[in-house]
């Protein structure tokens, strides 16, 4: 695998997050696959949920839900970690995503595993694990079967649930056609997948372990629940004589009883289902006398900066997010220019306040500034994350942490350009007298200015400037005799 | 929408609060604002020293700054008047973050009943002031385009809508995706510039798409942004504030 899907942590940085977008905006095939694709998810969505108020108190409950477990995240760990125990699951917990790679790489060698099969899972995504595995001599294969598209392309998700949606169906075809079995039909959906299930079917068969991510870990039970559309995730996690799960410590929830509200905002936002096609719960492995599962069930319970985020009141409703995607559809920057821009494993608002926190905010804190804060992500968030408001504090601290240091050496002076300009602005605006001047001053040279001024130039690639009133609203307030006090 | 137990009785005066941007840019918004309060007999205070929310500096991570200008706003507003402000999106700063932001501060308690005194024109227009208009103006069709800080963020329904259907030779056309952002978004239009601009166009192609003459909002920011991209596609839509396009149909000269 080429070094372009194996990391791409590397490319966090605002300029080649300008790049990757600027070049998405100019492709029209992606952004015509985007729209379609986001405005049937938009579509269904919206249909499934056709009574508003039900909508606002299912979300409401899913978040409590949510928001009860966040609050009690320690005590519920150590709970799923004991009741785990005693199913037979053996835990592991990783503070790092090396360290998470490293105990998978240790249960892999110590089985003499040579193929791995994997369900679709974000936080090995996070752990750049399939990369990790092949460089030490391990095949790890995806079964869900738009992960398995892209991992044939050698490319990364960029959705978090839609791992393909940036293909259309003949680019789709064309590549079965190139690079799967130039033999095999490979004209409609049905065809390709057909081609696709008998080389899984295969790899399902040979391989000695199962990876696969955890939507829910149920605390009082110690059960891991997995919800997918395949039956891929089933395979992985019951024919392999050894599973194991990678999850994000926040996964947890407390009881049986948590799982339907959850379960029912998570299919429905993400995909407009009204119930999944497959729930997977994983109470331990083969037992006495049981027919199939595998032998050995591992969870690795992953960390990787969640701890710190959890420590900040509003930040750690970051974590609240149960990976619908929801916000990625309605999202009117993320519908342009698709995942891939972010150059990010959790592209679209989930990802622009995840990532900055996970990977420095000193060193991603530009994503957070890359919204209009428009608040659409915020009204389908079937937890109700507070988006927004964490993106205006992801910007907060961005600032504080560039005052910690000088900011000339910032960004090649950009940076100190922003402050002085804000320093300046203040001066103006918290003082009546100067800001009437500059205003009046306005009003008469403003529309002289030139377009090739630094912010204008910006605005003006694809709008006009803005035309400033012959005499400011306060000029005509005060030649209208209107009271001022 | 706020539940109707949240506004006032109809005041003797309230104060106005212009915005910067219509302070600058969309003098005539501002004015009409002023006259259309006027005419339902309500005294309209403009309080001198007024100039920003402060949202520019706030929505960029500049906090200290954003609360020096708005502690600059909050002492020129001192009676227990409703404050009237033609945009949603200051309205939304000034509701919903400056609890945040005067917490602790000798302000506090003085920000919070700034907050609370706030009301956006077109809902103090519906809801306090009952307003009834009679069209006087040629037959025309609009488009609305909905800002999303007024919508989202301070939770402004659809008065000025109701406003607009009151005049009986204005056609409104509903825009596809009238909810959907215009890419504004304050510094996000240059620091993002290509996003902001492609998601200003779409919205523009939105609006030629409905064949209306005006588009109209209750935002200048959403506005200038709009406006900006209908003239550099040559488009012959004009766009306005609603409360110039409300008082320019109703106003007896």
């Amino acid at each position: 695998m080429s070094a372009k899907a194996n990391h791409s942590s590397h490319k966090l940085s605002e300029k080649s997050f300008l790049e990757s977008s600027g070049s998405a905006l100019k492709n029209p095939k992606l952004r015509s696959n985007f729209k379609r694709a986001m405005n049937g998810l938009m579509e269904k969505r919206r249909d499934i949920f056709p009574d508003a108020s039900e909508l606002e108190e299912t979300r409401a409950r899913a978040g409590g839900i949510r928001r009860k477990t966040l609050a009690h995240l320690p005590e519920l760990l150590e709970k799923l970690e004991a009741n785990c125990e005693s199913n037979g699951i053996r835990v592991h917990w990783a503070e790092t995503t090396e360290q998470a790679n490293q105990i998978v790489l240790d249960l892999a060698r110590s089985a003499n595993v040579q193929l791995a099969v994997k369900g679709k899972s974000m936080v090995s995504e996070e752990m750049h694990l399939n990369a990790f595995l092949e460089k030490h001599g391990i095949e790890a294969i995806e079964s869900d079967l738009g992960e398995y598209i892209i991992q044939v392309v050698n490319e990364l998700p960029s959705h978090i649930i839609m791992p393909a949606i940036h293909k259309n169906l003949d680019e789709i075809s064309d590549l079965f056609h190139e690079k799967v079995d130039p033999n095999r039909p490979s004209e409609s959906a049905e065809e390709m997948t057909a081609t696709a299930r008998l080389i899984l079917r295969q790899k399902f068969h040979d391989a000695d372990m199962g990876i696969s991510g955890v939507n829910f870990a149920v605390a009082d039970t110690g059960t891991l629940c997995l919800v997918e559309n395949e039956g891929n995730g089933r395979f992985s996690t019951t024919l392999p004589k050894i599973h194991v799960a990678v999850m994000g410590i926040e996964k947890v929830v407390e009881s049986l009883q948590d799982l339907p509200p959850l379960l029912k905002m998570l299919t429905r936002s993400a995909t407009g289902q009204p119930i999944t096609t497959y729930f997977n719960m994983i109470s331990g492995p083969r037992r006495e006398g049981e027919l199939d599962g595998p032998e050995e069930v591992h969870l690795v319970l992953l960390d990787h900066g969640r701890s710190k985020i959890y420590e900040d009141e509003l930040l750690r409703e970051t974590l609240l997010c149960i990976r619908c995607g929801a916000c990625m559809n309605h999202c009117p920057v993320y519908t342009r220019i698709g995942g891939h821009a972010y150059n990010a494993v959790y592209p679209g608002p989930i990802g622009k306040i995840f990532t900055p926190q996970i990977e420095g905010i000193e060193r991603v804190g530009y994503l957070a500034n890359a919204s209009s804060l428009c608040g659409a992500c915020v009204e389908v968030c079937p937890v109700k994350i507070p988006i927004t408001d964490i993106l205006l504090r992801l910007r907060r601290n961005h600032v504080r942490k560039k005052n910690d240091r000088h900011w000339t050496d910032l960004n090649g002076g950009k940076s100190l350009m922003e402050l002085m300009t804000w320093k300046g602005w203040k001066q103006v605006l918290s003082q009546p007298n100067l800001y009437r001047t500059q205003a009046s001053l306005l009003s008469r040279i403003g529309n002289l200015l030139p377009a090739q001024i630094p912010v204008l130039r910006e605005w003006a690639r694809s709008r006009s400037l803005p035309r400033f009133s012959k005499k400011p609203l306060h000029r005509l307030v005060e030649e209208a005799g209107i009271d001022h006090e | 929408m706020k539940p109707s137990c949240s506004f006032p009785e109809k005041p003797e005066a309230v104060y106005y609060f212009g915005t910067c941007l219509a302070d600058l840019l969309y003098a005539d918004a501002g004015m009409a604002g002023i006259r259309l309060l006027q005419r339902e007999g309500v005294r309209v205070i403009y309080p001198r020293g007024q100039s920003c929310c402060g949202q520019p500096a706030f929505n960029s991570g500049f906090q200290d700054e954003a609360r020096e200008v708005a502690a600059q706003q909050i002492v020129q507003f001192p009676k227990n008047l409703p404050i009237v402000i033609p945009s949603g999106s200051c309205g939304a700063m000034m509701t919903r973050h400056y609890e945040e932001l005067f917490e602790g501060h000798p302000l506090q308690e003085k920000a919070q009943s700034f907050s609370a005194r706030i009301f956006e024109l077109s809902e103090f227009l519906v809801n306090v002031l009952n307003v009834k208009l009679e069209d006087r103006g040629d037959p025309v069709k609009v488009t609305w385009h909905s800002s999303c800080h007024a919508k989202r963020e301070y939770g402004l329904g659809d008065e000025a809508k109701q406003l607009l259907c009151q005049l009986k030779n204005v056609e409104l056309v509903e825009l596809e995706r009238e909810n959907e952002c215009c890419g504004f978004g304050g510094t996000f239009s240059v620091k993002f510039s290509e996003i902001s601009g492609v998601m200003a166009q779409d919205k523009s192609a939105d609006v030629m798409q409905t064949g209306a003459d005006l588009l109209l909002s209750t935002d200048c920011g959403c506005l200038m942004n709009i406006n900006g991209a209908l003239e550099k596609q040559k488009s012959q839509v004009q766009s306005q504030h609603f409360a110039s396009f409300i008082w320019n149909r109703t106003y007896v000269g």
